[in-house]
C-alpha cells in the first residue's frame, strides 16, 4: 500500500520522452558561448543514434531574454513563439525540441496561458496571420534538448569511451548538477523529476559513472537575473548569487559542474574569474577554479570527442583538471589553435585563477 | 484609461500570480533578489491585494518593481500558488506604459536594455549576438572572452559555428524575409509603440541632464547613484 502510494507520487515527477523526429530550435547563448554544445547535440542524435531531428535557418530568436528583461510585451513574445510553432507545423513536425532553457519555460508558459485564457491564443493567432499570414499547430510534445539526452543517457553510457572516474583513485568523479531556474520551478510537472527532485542532470551523471554532491544551495539560481546581468550597474546580484553557490559547495570538494541552462554555465565560469580577480579566493584545486560544463560538452567528452573540437577552449576556468582526472588524451599545444591549426595567439593569463 | 488596478487586471500574468496570499513569507525567504536588494515579495502581493491605486502608484514610481531577477523560484514554492515574478512583470509593464518609470533609477535603465534588445532581434534574429557583445560592456566575459572577441570569425569556424553564413546552423545569418515578420510582429503587437513612449520620455530626461543620447545611454548603464543593497 505504502509503495502503491509512493510510486504514484513519483510518477507525477516523470515525464514521457518521444523517441524520436522532433523540430529543433537554438538558443541564443548557447550559440554566442558554447557553440560546439549544439553541434555536439546534433552529432550525437542524429550521428551516432541515427533519430530525426530537423532544423530551418528561418526561426529566429524566441525573444525570451528580451521579454524577462521587460524589454517587449507579452503579446509579442507570444506572437513569435506562434511563429516557431507555425515553421514546426509548416515541416510536418509534432514533438518540438528548443536548446534554451528561457525558451522552454516561456513555450511552456504560453502553452498553459492559451489553455487558461483561450481568447489570448485566439488573439496572438489573428497577430500571426495578419503579420505573417502563418497559422500553427500547438506541439504535441515540448521538451528541452536536456530531456533528449537525459532519455538516451544509457545508450550513451553503452558507446562511452571514458566515465566519470578519477583513473588514479578509481573513484567516481564528484559532481555538482545546476537545474536553471525556469526549466521547472515554474511549471515543475514539465521537468523530470520536477522542481523539487530534478533529475534530468543526476540521471545522466549517474549514468556515465559519476557521484552527485548535495550542497545546501544546490536549488539557487545562479544569479544571471536577465536585467541584473544586462545592465552593467547591476552585476552586483548576479556575481553575488553566484558566489553564494560557491562558498556553499566549496566544502564539498566538487571536481565539476554540469550545467542545463545556456546561461548559466556561462555565469559560473565567468563568476569564478571575477571573484577571483576581486577577492583572490580560487574554488577548485591547487589555485584553479572549478570547471564548468554543458550537459552535451559531457556527453561529447564521455564519447571520446576531442576537447577542443567540443569548444572547452571558450571556457574561462580551465578544463583540464578534469580532464585529466578523466584519463582523457588531448594536445595541449592544439587548445588555442584555429582552423587547420592556424595560430590565434594565447588569452592572456587572469591574476590569480590558473589556466593552461 | 481606467483605475490603475483595473489594468493591472487585463494583464494576463497578474490574473494568474494574484491568488490569495497569507503574507506566510516563503517566497521573500528563497527570494535571491530579496537577499541581494531592499526587496520583500510577500509585501508586494500583499499590496496588491489591497487594490488601492495610490499604493500602486507608489510602487509603479519606485526602485522596488525592478530588483526581482524573474528567476521565479516564488512560483515553486508559494502554498497558495501566487506568483510574485509574475505580478511584478506586470507592474513593470503598467510602469513603461505610465512613463512612471522614470521616477527610479532602476526604472530609467529600462531604456538602455530596450535599445540593445530591438537593434539585436530587429537587426539579427538573436537576443544576443556575438558582434554587439563587446568587451568595453562585458569585461567578465575575462580574458578568454578577450581572445574569442579578437578572433571571432576564426574560432567560431574551428568549433562548426556556421557564423553569419547561409542555410541552417550555429549564428546562421537569419534571412531578411524572417527578420521583416518580426518587425511587422513588433508593430502589431505594441513594441515598437511602447518603446516610442519610452524614448521620448528618455531623451527629455537626457536633454535635461544635459547629455546625448549616448552619454545618457552609458550613465544608466554603468551607474548607481541610489542606495539599494540590503545591508
Amino acid at each position: 500500500m505504502i509503495y502503491e502510494g509512493k510510486k504514484k507520487i513519483w510518477s507525477e515527477y516523470q515525464k514521457e520522452i518521444p523517441d524520436d523526429h522532433y523540430f529543433y530550435v537554438r538558443s541564443c547563448i548557447r550559440q554566442n558561448f558554447f557553440p560546439a554544445s549544439e553541434k555536439m547535440f546534433l552529432e550525437i542524435v542524429r550521428n551516432r543514434l541515427g533519430r530525426d531531428f530537423h532544423e530551418t535557418e528561418h526561426h529566429t530568436t524566441c525573444g525570451g531574454i528580451a521579454y524577462h528583461s521587460d524589454a517587449i510585451p507579452q503579446e509579442t513574445v507570444m506572437t513569435i513563439i506562434a511563429r516557431q510553432f507555425a515553421l514546426m507545423t509548416e515541416a510536418g513536425y509534432e514533438n518540438y525540441v528548443a536548446s534554451c532553457i528561457t525558451s522552454f519555460g516561456l513555450y511552456t508558459e504560453t502553452i498553459e496561458s492559451w489553455k487558461h485564457f483561450p481568447d489570448l491564443e485566439a488573439k496572438i493567432r489573428e497577430h500571426l496571420w495578419k503579420t505573417c499570414r502563418k497559422e500553427f499547430k500547438v506541439p504535441k510534445y515540448l521538451a528541452h534538448a536536456s530531456d533528449i539526452i537525459y532519455k538516451y543517457r544509457n545508450l550513451i553510457a553503452s558507446k562511452a569511451r571514458y566515465k566519470l572516474i578519477n583513473v588514479k583513485t578509481g573513484k567516481p568523479l564528484r559532481v555538482v548538477e545546476h537545474i536553471g531556474c525556469h526549466y521547472a520551478k515554474m511549471f515543475p510537472s514539465k521537468g523530470v523529476g520536477g522542481a523539487e527532485y530534478p533529475y534530468v542532470l543526476a540521471g545522466m551523471i549517474e549514468s556515465w559513472g559519476g557521484e552527485i554532491i548535495d550542497y545546501p544551495e544546490r536549488r539557487h539560481c545562479c544569479g544571471f537575473g536577465f536585467r541584473q546581468y544586462l545592465i552593467k550597474a547591476n552585476r552586483g546580484y548576479s556575481m553575488s548569487n553566484t558566489h553564494k553557490k560557491f562558498e556553499s559547495m566549496e566544502p564539498f570538494k566538487p571536481d565539476m559542474i554540469i550545467t542545463n541552462c545556456p546561461g548559466c554555465p556561462y555565469f559560473l565560469d565567468r563568476w569564478q574569474y571575477v571573484i577571483s580577480e576581486l577577492e583572490g579566493k580560487t574554488y577548485g584545486e591547487n589555485g584553479y577554479g572549478i570547471p564548468v560544463f554543458t550537459y552535451e560538452e559531457v556527453a561529447g567528452l564521455v564519447l571520446g570527442y576531442d576537447p577542443w573540437d567540443l569548444g572547452l577552449q571558450m571556457h574561462q576556468v580551465a578544463v583540464e583538471p578534469l580532464l585529466d582526472k578523466m584519463g582523457i588524451q588531448y594536445d595541449p599545444s592544439m587548445k588555442y589553435k584555429g582552423n587547420e591549426g592556424r595560430d590565434l595567439g594565447m588569452p592572456e593569463m587572469p591574476h590569480f585563477l590558473k589556466c593552461c | 484609461m481606467g483605475k490603475l488596478f483595473d489594468r493591472l487586471m487585463q494583464d494576463y500574468r497578474f490574473k494568474e500570480g494574484l491568488k490569495a496570499c497569507i503574507n506566510c513569507g516563503t517566497c521573500t525567504a528563497i527570494c535571491p533578489a530579496a537577499e541581494f536588494y531592499k526587496y520583500d515579495p510577500r509585501s508586494i502581493t500583499d499590496m496588491m491585494q489591497s487594490k488601492d491605486d495610490e499604493i500602486i502608484e507608489n510602487l509603479l514610481k519606485s526602485e522596488t518593481i525592478w530588483y526581482c531577477g524573474e528567476c521565479m523560484s516564488c512560483m515553486t514554492r508559494c502554498p497558495r500558488k501566487n506568483a510574485p515574478g509574475l505580478i511584478i512583470m506586470a507592474l513593470r509593464s503598467l510602469s513603461m506604459e505610465t512613463g512612471f518609470f522614470m521616477e527610479s533609477e532602476k526604472g530609467r535603465q529600462q531604456y538602455a536594455i530596450n535599445k540593445e534588445m530591438f537593434s539585436n532581434i530587429l537587426n539579427y534574429g538573436y537576443c544576443v549576438y556575438p558582434r554587439t557583445f563587446t568587451m568595453k560592456d562585458h569585461p567578465e566575459y575575462g580574458t578568454v572572452g578577450e581572445w574569442v572577441t579578437e578572433n571571432l570569425d576564426e574560432i567560431h569556424k574551428r568549433v562548426g559555428s556556421n557564423l553569419d553564413g547561409k542555410g541552417p546552423g550555429i549564428l546562421r545569418k537569419i534571412p531578411q524575409e524572417d527578420l521583416d515578420q518580426l518587425k511587422a510582429i513588433f508593430e502589431e503587437t505594441g513594441a515598437f509603440r511602447r518603446m516610442e513612449t519610452m524614448t521620448a520620455l528618455s531623451l527629455r530626461k537626457a536633454e535635461e541632464l544635459g547629455l546625448s543620447e549616448e552619454e545618457y545611454i552609458e550613465k544608466i548603464f554603468s551607474e548607481n547613484e541610489g542606495d539599494h543593497f540590503n545591508k
